[in-house]
């Protein structure tokens, strides 16, 4: 598995720690209540196709990414940097 | 690496003081090695300080150009040359080796001097390329990576920075605290690319 960083170039899997969901992008403001809460540090999709994670490119530039890819076909569609996607967001 | 540290007369060791400390150099009695086509050595380069340029990297470019002569190095690139190099070092950071920073880098960003957290390797000869390809996860093939081409990477397990300075020759930097896994990594690869002749 390879993945494009968008600093670095196309590296290998093993130069990244993978984190999780992307869901981690979208924290809920401290008063939205518990069910927010409990969906955003509990609950998460296990999807058969399109995911989004966050990755950490611990052996190279040191950027965190969101990676879309396919659980399915092991495709990778997209790598952005997560300041520009957190920064796209706000 | 600098001999900063050479007198000491505070430090207590018996009933008296140790009157000289002897700085020793990160790779001190494991480095130079030789096997097969293959040669390591270490580098003294001088001063390394970390430079993270705030807000606009362009004040921090031009400062640099004008203090040191040399432009500040986009990703996976270096500048400079030996004695006075720059070498990208990481996301909006760059890795000034050599001359003591200009005071007027200062007010352009974080300017560290990290000369005692890394240690500088030299690898060179023949088999160089093929002894990286065994411990590094990125294409460091001529082809693909040029004279003066540098990228954070990976030897083994440890976080490294290569630079390419020549057709057979790399400059690695790892922590200074893994000087002595480097340099037993590299031997064991060595030796494998030396045995297959
Ligand atoms: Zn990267």
């Amino acid at each position: 598995m390879r993945i494009e960083c968008p600093i670095c170039g196309s590296r290998d899997r093993r130069e990244f720690y993978y984190q999780g969901a992307a869901v981690a992008l979208d924290r809920p403001a401290p008063d939205a209540g518990e069910a927010a809460w409990d969906s955003y540090v509990h609950l998460r999709e296990n999807p058969a196709g399109e995911t989004r994670d966050l990755w950490h490119h611990e052996g190279g530039c040191g950027s965190w990414l969101v990676v879309t890819r396919d659980t399915v076909t092991h495709a990778v569609h997209k790598v952005e940097l997560a300041s520009d996607v957190k920064g796209a967001m706000s | 690496m600098l001999k900063c540290a050479t007198q000491s007369l505070s430090i207590k060791k018996g009933s008296g003081y140790v009157v000289e400390l002897k700085a020793k150099t990160p790779f001190e009695g494991t480095l130079p090695l030789t096997i097969g086509q293959a040669k390591l050595t270490e580098l003294d380069v001088g001063h390394l300080t970390s430079l993270s340029p705030l807000g606009d990297e362009k004040a921090m470019a031009t400062a640099l150009e004008k203090a040191h002569g040399m432009a500040l190095p986009k990703p996976n690139r270096s500048t400079g040359k030996e004695g006075a190099r720059c070498i990208w070092f990481g996301r909006g950071e760059a890795l000034l080796m050599g001359p003591a920073p200009d005071a007027s880098l200062y007010k352009h960003g974080a300017v560290v001097d990290i000369s005692d957290a890394w240690s500088v390797a030299l690898l060179e000869g023949p088999a160089a390329d093929d002894v990286l390809a065994r411990l590094v996860p990125a294409d460091l093939r001529d082809s693909q990576f040029k004279r003066g081409h540098s990228i954070r990477t990976q030897v083994f397990h440890m976080a490294a920075s290569i630079t390419r300075l020549g057709p057979e020759k790399f400059m690695i930097l790892v922590f200074r605290s893994m000087a002595g896994t480097l340099v037993h990594d590299l031997k064991a690869a060595m030796a494998a690319v030396a045995s297959r002749g």
